[in-house]
């Protein structure tokens, strides 16, 4: 059993920045005489001063080990933000993309000397494929949202080579993700929000009301941002192919589903993944993300060019070939050279690692963690849309009795070293605390957590001080959000300063 | 919560004052949204509206959201203030937080405030 306790005191925690550490004449490089001729720059070139830090390799080393222990992170301890999928990383993710021979290759290097990289770049389609029943998958997709993107630029494309060309509503029901409506509204579509019922499904009703011969088609977060899977899944989709429309699914939350069931079978049409979310790549500052679309076999010509594909298939004694092959169709690049293939890699290690059957597995053990804190949190916070839930959940951070909100108690978590749930997401819950375990947590992590969060709902009613000046064990105290976010000053001192001091 | 007789309300938390023109966020919705840090107007003066169209977009700590045009008419005025001091939103919703002024608006299609209250009373439990 972990025990939290909380101290009282505050500890004093302050690392001044590199310009304070400087002192004039410390060095961290020393350079070798040059063995050319010495050529000075044009005198119109030449900087009067430059202010840089002057620092020994050990000081610069030591300051970012202090600031990194300021972090919280995911190797560090439990991580439960919602939507966020802040699952643990296998270290053999990282020892798989630093082997030499995909560490030094190039994305510029001729084609028939990276065959390695390119078989990889292909049979990751062709996995992604059969996981999501798609037919064609780019890995171009710098991340989710971008993935959106992409995908409602196909539908775009998809409609206007027909010559239906008044499509121009995107559906997007009140549950899903916020990238949702800013990927459509980039490419000028008009946003008509769907409400959710009461069970937290699509309203069947409202989403008819809005279904005619203008509708681009439906984005649907499946689960939804309520971490609940639409139990009118089906009539959904049908709905939507009725009106001419297509279904664009977000893969956000592809981790309750893998090897349960696949999108492309239930009639989506096309759908992002986010590899750094359901595959285990760093991600949340630890690292960019990758996110791949996939599509049926009537959207494939317009995917991004260029894809992968087998261009020579070679015989017994001639291994295939591979190359870029581009869709006819294409909407165009969307990224430069082909990913991030440094995380293709990492979720490539990641799904070779587990196989099929450890997938399903992956999604069990998210969608069993999420149910076992659900069930032992419902009585003490309020769940407005109680049912079985997917990988995740959403409670009101209110306990009755108090006037302690969301915040507080996200705040107050922290002093149990706890990284808070997402908070005020999604909007159609008060007070929201989205809360997503992830399958990488044992029992005992999971209980801890639950207790301390029963914990802090009594305390919000015998000292809800405690909670509106939390985190108190924390670094730094309570921060002034609405100050940083009014007065948007992010340096107290110029670099000039310095050097007039 | 402050709900002034003398005003009209819509389901989307505007208020409409039938005598000035102007219109603004609800105390309710301030509540909600918590502390407001940025509110930017979408309309300008002279402009012709139909109600319900977006009329500004504000953010607080906790969310952004759309703020919709109660009524349909002219935009006469614009409350330039509040681009600098968003926070009159929360302090003075009603009376220095009004956005913009609609003229010839027809408040017959809104709530009146007993009617609005219920409203409010609905939505929070």
């Amino acid at each position: 059993m972990i025990e939290n306790t909380v101290p009282m005191e505050k500890p004093k925690v302050v690392e001044p920045t590199l310009f304070e550490l400087s002192s004039p004449g410390r060095s961290g490089v020393t350079f070798p005489q040059p063995d050319v001729p010495v050529a000075s720059l044009p005198k119109s070139l030449l900087r009067k001063e430059l202010p840089l830090p002057e620092l020994a390799e050990v000081d610069v080393i030591r300051h970012y080990m202090h600031l990194s222990k300021f972090n919280y992170s995911v190797d560090g301890g439990f991580y439960p933000l919602g939507s966020c999928t802040m699952k643990y990383n296998p270290k053999i993710n990282e020892d798989i993309a630093r082997l030499p021979g995909f560490a030094f290759t190039h994305p510029l290097q001729p084609i028939e000397s990276v065959q390695g990289n390119m078989a990889l770049l292909y049979t990751m389609q062709e996995w992604l494929k059969e996981i999501s029943g798609f037919k064609a998958v780019t890995l171009q997709p710098s991340a989710g949202a971008q993935g959106e993107l992409t995908g409602v630029l196909i539908m775009r494309a998809y409609h206007q080579s027909r010559g239906d060309t008044k499509r121009i509503k995107m559906l997007i029901p009140d549950s899903a993700h916020g990238t949702n409506p800013a990927s459509s509204g980039m490419i000028g579509l008009q946003i008509v929000q769907i409400p959710s019922d009461k069970h937290g499904n699509v309203d069947l009703a409202a989403l008819k009301a809005e279904c005619d011969d203008t509708v681009v088609g439906l984005m649907l977060t499946n689960p939804n941002t309520l971490g609940l899977f639409d139990e009118h899944l089906e009539e959904v989709v049908k709905t939507i192919h009725a009106c001419g429309g297509l279904v664009y699914g977000d893969g956000a939350n592809l981790n309750a589903l893998l090897g349960v069931l696949r999108p492309g079978d239930a009639g989506i049409d096309l759908m992002h993944f986010n590899l750094h979310k359901t595959f285990s790549t760093p991600h949340g500052g630890g690292g960019p993300g990758s996110g791949p679309v996939g599509v049926t076999a009537s959207l494939a010509d317009f995917l991004p060019a260029p894809i992968v594909d087998i261009v020579d298939e070679g015989d017994d004694d001639i291994p295939p070939l591979y190359g870029f092959i581009n869709p006819p169709k294409t909407i165009g690049r969307v990224k430069s050279f082909h990913g991030h293939f440094g995380v293709i890699l990492r979720a490539f290690t990641y799904i070779a690692m587990h196989g099929p059957e450890g997938l399903r597995q992956i999604s069990e053990y998210a969608v069993l963690n999420a149910n076992y804190l659900l069930a032992r949190l419902r009585s003490t916070y309020n769940v407005p849309y109680d049912r079985i839930c997917m990988h995740e959940f959403v409670a009101e951070g209110m306990v009755e009795g108090s006037d302690v909100r969301a915040l507080d108690i996200a705040k107050r978590l922290m002093d149990y070293d706890f990284h808070p749930p997402t908070n005020y997401f999604p909007m159609i819950v008060h007070e929201a605390l989205m809360i997503e375990p992830t399958e990488t947590e044992n029992k005992d992590t999971l209980d801890a957590f639950a207790e301390a969060l029963i914990k802090i709902a009594a305390e919000a009613k015998t000292n809800p001080e405690l909670l509106h000046e939390a985190p108190h064990k924390t670094p730094f105290g309570r921060m002034d959000e609405v100050k940083a976010a009014r007065e948007l000053v992010l340096c107290c001192w110029l670099p000039e300063d310095y050097a007039s001091s | 919560m402050n709900i002034p007789a003398n005003l009209k309300y819509s389901k989307t938390d505007e208020w409409f004052d039938p005598t000035t023109g102007a219109m603004g966020l609800t105390d309710y919705a301030q509540e909600q949204l918590s502390d407001i840090v940025f509110v930017e107007i979408l309309l300008s003066v002279g402009e012709t509206v139909k109600d319900g169209q977006p009329a500004a977009s504000v953010e607080s700590v906790k969310a952004a959201a759309e703020t919709y045009t109660a009524v349909s008419g002219k935009v006469s005025e614009i409350n330039e203030a509040l681009a600098d001091s968003p926070e009159i939103l929360n302090s003075d919703p009603f009376g220095a937080g009004w956005m913009v002024k609609i003229e010839g608006g027809d408040a017959s299609g809104l709530m009146d405030a007993d009617k609005y209250e219920k409203y409010c009373a609905e939505r929070s439990h």
